[in-house]
């Protein structure tokens, strides 16, 4: 067999309590190949056999916003900032979908390969961070549909398109800071498995997702930003559909609860990260 | 000396039991619990990692201050009994559980093989699945890329390359998964028991590339429960008992200590196994003479004489027993129901005579286990029960003994040269 091409020793010290923050992030590195593979194998194999395949990451969006359009647009006549109401409701379905289901996917995502867990040893965040990036494929082909809707109702976004870059990283922060956290306690708690779709159901409706930022009482909004998700979908609909200027103290705000809670995460995540073999 | 590869120090694990729950004993206190039962549960689950205020009697220590050093290019072979800890340690030098007190320092890359196709999935196809498996045995994509035409080849799939593996039949999903970890290049292999997979031809094969990672200078870890892999492959022995290393050094001396029967000391004169509070009490090895013995010539009888003892009647038991040689290969399985079509019963105590007439079975050290079974359920298995030694005998009436070591039976043969015909006796 050939000379491995590793000069310099790796020492493991292997004892109770916590591996240092230095060494995670080398054996993060080490294993960059596994972050990569693991991605595409989720998802390769998320719409394996299925007809409609990568279709799916359309379909569910598209029929909430249909949905939406009749039942909040239609009959409740909730108003919708002078826009269309399904364009109004997808630019606001689309990073919440991807919040929604980055999350689920995440929480399952050491539940379901619990026996590779038991097996062998790798960085356990691979497994959430990877169904999560995985899942920016499905935001990107809804993202098309959203292009097509803005050059069918002819809306010409404005210069604070170039904020979206930024957006779509804060969308990220936020869903990895709930989506670590909890797969780190999904683990330990399966009730966290149980109860995740019901309460994300519930949640859609603490951001403004099927109704305008507007309809909350103006001395609200600070406390309401809090939830940093107010912040993405105002702003996505700021930079697509220019309903109004970028909102950016409900960006800021929300940029500076995701971050805190992100680093809370990755916290928790480490501590408990060498337990899960236990638990699981 | 140089500086241990692997050094281990006092490493303990801890693993916490189920203690019995409060049963309630009315409607009110079934619904308190009832109620309750939440909190409590959250209680347990978020206790399930942690020590503090436990009851000691709810711990058990499966691995208690295990130290150990292992130098450049030992191979060092693992045994002991099920439960004896040996794959907490290696789960613990794998780092996939932490250890609760103790520490150990692996200078090196290390790999650890305690399953083959961790991470298969059987959508993908095998191509794919190879580059899945070897990153998370932490191999790197360059690393796969170079050996991929020697891992299909020695999987021996061809052809198949390019199918989802949900198609593969188990052994050729088997017969890949190795071949991926067989091209692994850690400094340090840490391997459990991942021989036994396959049929026998690509057994062989496995146990060849084992023998080359042995031979090639790597360091490996190798846990067996197969004697004669242990004393084929390793350098050096470690018998776990109880969590703790009962014997560590030379392979031989190892691997006998392991297959020593458990309770009697050796220093008794006739092989058996007694025992005060069990359904078996007794097991007894006579010769042809009916003497209690531990030795039994080649080519003579066998008898094992049984006592059962039941304080409530049984009915319709079979009993078995299997030999098995002292590196592990199963050499009979005499089942009494398959052989008589007859099942026996215990009113209060039974004895039954098992005889082996004149049998053949090769010079060596053997172990015994007996098992009585209802209806195919397992009562008893007493295993082992005792070992005895087959003595080398004239058989074949030639003057010549045969070997000890070269196989376990010695068929009646007739031979034929050119020219005249000879029988064997």
């Amino acid at each position: 067999m050939t000379d491995s091409a590793h000069p310099t020793k790796a020492v493991t010290v292997i004892a109770p309590g916590r591996q240092g923050l230095m060494s995670s992030m080398r054996d993060l590195i080490e294993y960059r190949d596994l972050f990569v593979f693991w991605i595409w194998r989720s998802v390769k194999i998320r719409y394996a056999q299925s007809a409609l395949g990568i279709g799916w990451a359309i379909v569910q969006p598209l029929f909430s916003t249909i949905v939406f359009t009749i039942i909040f647009g239609n009959l409740a006549k909730i108003n919708s900032d002078g826009l269309p109401y399904a364009a109004f409701s997808f630019a606001a379905l689309l990073p919440w979908t991807f919040f929604a289901n980055s999350v689920t996917e995440s929480t399952g995502s050491l539940i379901q390969n619990a026996n590779m867990i038991s097996k062998i040893y790798f960085p356990r965040i691979i497994l959430p961070l990877g169904a999560m990036v995985a899942k920016l494929l499905d935001f990107a082909i809804a993202m098309v549909v959203m292009i097509a809707m803005i050059c069918w109702y002819r809306i010409v976004p404005g210069i604070q398109i170039l904020a979206l870059p930024f957006l779509i990283l804060l969308m990220f922060t936020t869903s990895a800071g709930v989506g670590i956290l909890l797969t780190a306690m999904a683990i330990q708690f399966r009730d966290i498995k149980y109860g995740i779709n019901f309460a994300l159901q519930l949640l859609m409706y603490a951001a403004p997702v099927v109704y305008p930022l507007s309809k909350v009482p103006e001395k609200y909004h600070l406390v309401y930003a809090l939830n940093p998700m107010v912040g993405v979908i105002e702003g996505f609909r700021s930079c697509l559909l220019n309903s109004r200027p970028l909102p950016w103290e409900l960006i800021l705000i929300g940029g500076v609860t995701s971050t805190l809670l992100l680093l809370f995460s990755i916290h928790y995540f480490h501590t408990k990260e060498r337990l899960f073999a236990d638990v699981a | 000396m140089t500086k241990p590869l692997i050094s281990v120090e006092n490493l303990s694990k801890a693993y916490r039991i189920g203690a019995k729950e409060d049963i309630p004993d009315t409607l009110a206190s079934a619904a308190k619990t009832w109620l309750k039962s939440p909190f409590k549960n959250f209680k347990k689950l978020s206790r399930l990692n942690t020590f503090e205020g436990t009851d000691t009697r709810n711990i058990h220590w499966a691995l208690k201050d295990v130290s150990f050093k292992v130098q450049e290019g030992e191979v060092i072979g693992i045994i002991g009994h099920n439960g004896a800890g040996k794959s907490t340690l290696l789960k613990i030098l794998s780092r996939i559980t932490q250890p609760t007190k103790g520490r150990a320092v692996i200078q090196g890359r290390i790999s650890s093989l305690l399953e083959v196709g961790t991470g298969f999935h059987p959508e993908l196809s095998g191509r794919e699945n190879i580059y899945m498996n070897g990153t998370i045995l932490g191999m790197k994509k360059v690393e796969i890329d170079r050996n991929f035409d020697d891992i299909v080849d020695f999987s021996g799939i061809g052809k198949f390359l390019d199918t989802p593996i949900k198609r593969y039949s188990s052994g050729m999903k088997v017969r890949l998964a190795f071949s991926i970890a067989a091209y692994l290049e850690p400094e340090i292999l840490v391997i459990d028991e991942v021989l036994a997979v396959g049929d026998q031809e690509f057994q062989n094969k496995c146990l060849g590339k084992m023998q080359d990672v042995a031979k090639s200078g790597r360091t490996v870890l190798f846990v067996s429960h197969n004697m004669a892999a242990v004393e084929s492959l390793c350098t050096r022995g470690i018998l776990l008992k109880n969590g703790s290393i009962a014997l560590s050094g030379r392979v031989a001396d190892v691997t006998t200590e392991y297959l020593k029967p458990k309770g009697s000391g050796n220093l008794d004169q006739t092989a058996r196994f007694k025992s005060e509070d069990t359904l078996i009490r007794d097991i007894q090895l006579l010769n042809s003479n009916n003497e209690p013995t531990d030795a039994i010539a080649t080519g003579s009888d066998i008898c094992f004489s049984i006592k059962l003892q039941s304080d409530h009647p049984l009915s319709n038991l079979t009993l078995r027993i299997v030999l098995t040689t002292d590196n592990g290969i199963r050499v009979c399985n005499c089942n009494s129901r398959i052989e008589t079509n007859q099942l026996f019963d215990v009113k209060q105590s039974a004895a039954v005579e098992a005889r082996l007439t004149r049998q053949r079975l090769a010079p060596g050290k053997y172990l015994v286990a007996v098992g009585v079974f209802h209806h195919g359920e397992e009562l008893q298995n007493v295993d082992p029960a005792f070992t005895f030694e087959i003595l080398a005998s004239d058989i074949f009436g030639t003057g010549l003994l045969p070997s000890s070591r070269k196989a376990v039976y010695l068929p009646e043969c007739e031979w034929i040269f050119p020219g005249l015909p000879i029988s064997s006796n």
